[in-house]
């Protein structure tokens, strides 16, 4: 085996993980811990005044 | 709210946040000056200030000043913010504000006075980027430390791509600085021939893929939700997005040879990851986009949200120009021509800078404890004056450019070229003259930015904000 067959070897498996994390982030059981990950830039108390203000009012 | 007295640190914030609106406008200026000297090769004044000197001054501010600074605040906001503690690192957190604006004094200095190791984009002598090596490393040190002492259990994904960008960054700065030093501004590149300029290619790219875009990515997976009051379009987009940008960015780099030395695979793989890009490109762009939707009212009153979502149209736009630059026959007529500029500013004034600034316009009110920015009209009027000159810059560079290609490429019935190159020049002088103009007016909005910014500040009083521990579980 040379080095080109590890390098081949390499991308199919880049490919693969890829693939898999593809599949993982679809996968029903993510969304629950997708869902709260999204909703954490909301866990603040910092909009209450500046931004809400000047989205909503202005 | 619960009774702790760890604050956030936004002081070092509050210093890079200042410093981006600064150090843009120094950037900026300088590409003016040099958009000028084409213009009027007369303002090409001693060896000082001559074109081939300021020209590396002009990216180096614009990139690394002003976009660098930007980088710093947004990130360092967002990952107390998003996992709820203090910036790890103590003394490392001033050492990265003082050390990155004394790597920028010695930029300024250096560059004007030739003092070069002719990289492009990595121009900057062996003891500075030493420098830039540790205050990088630090850098990391500060981020991973914030993250590993986070109170939640998720790492929300505009870190992810914070993240990425700062251990990229690292890797290609290592790589592709490491020369041979003969005296203490002089040193030569340890590569040589077709691998330097691969080296230097990977570098390149990579450096816009991860400083300019995951970076700024980053910068709009926090903001675009934050300023549009709900959270991204779809995580698991964002997931995806990430991903596949780190598998397919690093490939990219061999387009910027293409028909040279380097071998013919090694370009047509740097051309088909190229194209693969447009699609996680797209895909983030989409998922930024369509975090307002249900919302898009917001767009016609909130100036800020103006310049996050345009500069997502812009972030797209040049990501499907990028692709098919890439391509061997399209690259054939646009390499070495002002196009490539149009697409380079397309995506660094009407993305990058755009995010920064409407990132930076979220910042200053809650920095400085202020209900809103000193004149939200004023921020409306940096908006268009933006747009209008990023659209002149951008129109004016394709048609030089596209003009450069044709007339250097033709030839006559006999073999011998239809114009000199000289001719291309003469012709491209009234779009460079109108490029001018276009930096004129970003610059202007940068000023009238800068105005807004100490009005803001001016009389404001400054206090700690407690870190919010998180409830047990998410609304």
């Amino acid at each position: 085996m040379d080095i080109n067959d590890l390098r081949s070897i390499t991308t199919v498996l880049g490919l693969l993980c890829f693939l898999g994390i593809v599949a993982w982030a679809y996968a029903r059981g993510s969304k629950k811990g997708f869902d709260e990950a999204a909703n954490l830039p909301f866990a603040e108390h910092d909009d209450e005044g500046a931004a809400s203000t000047t989205s909503h009012q202005r | 709210m619960s009774g702790t007295q760890t604050t956030y640190n936004d002081k070092v914030v509050r210093q890079f946040a200042v410093m981006t609106v600064i150090w843009g406008i120094v950037g900026m200026l300088v590409g003016v000056i040099i958009a000028a000297q084409l213009v009027w090769p007369e303002l090409n004044i001693g060896p000082w200030l001559h074109f081939g000197r300021l020209r590396p001054l002009h990216t180096n501010a614009v990139i690394f000043a002003f976009g660098g600074c930007a980088l710093f605040a947004t990130s360092y906001w967002c990952v107390q913010r998003t996992s709820h503690a203090r910036l790890w690192g103590g003394p490392l957190v001033p050492f990265t504000f003082w050390g990155w604006q004394i790597i920028i004094l010695l930029a300024a200095i250096t560059l004007p006075l030739g003092i070069t190791s002719g990289k492009e984009y990595a121009e900057l002598e062996w003891p500075i980027d030493i420098l830039i090596t540790l205050v990088w490393v630090s850098y990391a040190l500060v981020f991973f430390g914030t993250i590993a002492k986070r109170t939640v259990s998720h790492i929300y994904v505009a870190n992810w791509f914070f993240g990425a960008f700062i251990i990229a960054v690292a890797l290609l700065h290592l790589v592709n600085s490491a020369a041979v030093p003969v005296s203490l501004t002089k040193s030569y590149s340890a590569y040589s021939g077709v691998q330097d300029a691969m080296i230097q290619w990977w570098y390149g790219h990579n450096a816009v893929g991860f400083f300019l875009t995951a970076g700024f990515l980053g910068m709009m997976y926090y903001f675009v939700p934050k300023q549009a009051g709900r959270p991204v379009y779809s995580y698991r987009l964002s997931v995806v997005h990430f991903w596949a940008l780190i598998f397919t960015y690093m490939w990219a780099g061999p387009h910027h040879l293409h028909y040279t030395a380097l071998p013919d695979w090694t370009q047509s793989v740097g051309m088909v990851f190229s194209l693969i890009l447009l699609a996680p490109s797209w895909g983030g762009m989409i998922n930024g986009i369509m975090t307002l939707s249900g919302a898009w009212h917001k767009l016609r009153d909130d100036p800020v949200l103006k310049f996050l979502i345009t500069s997502l149209s812009f972030y797209g736009m040049s990501t499907f120009e990028g692709p098919m630059m890439s391509i061997k026959t399209v690259n054939a007529l646009s390499h070495y021509t002002d196009w490539t500029v149009g697409h380079v500013h397309s995506g660094a004034l009407g993305w990058v800078a755009m995010v920064s600034i409407g990132s930076i316009y979220y910042l200053l009110p809650r920095l400085f404890g202020k209900q809103e920015m000193f004149s939200t009209k004023l921020v409306t009027v940096h908006f268009w004056i933006a747009t209008i000159g990023t659209v002149l810059y951008i129109a004016s560079m394709w048609i030089a450019g596209v003009m450069q290609g044709l007339m250097w490429r033709a030839v006559n019935t006999d073999g011998t070229l239809a114009y000199s190159f000289v001719e291309s020049v003469k012709g491209s002088y009234p779009f460079w003259a109108i490029r001018w103009l276009g930096g004129v007016l970003f610059l202007t909005g940068m000023l009238i930015m800068a105005y807004n910014m100490f009005k803001t500040i001016a009389g404001s009083k400054v206090k700690d904000v407690p870190v919010v521990v998180p409830a047990a579980h998410h609304a």
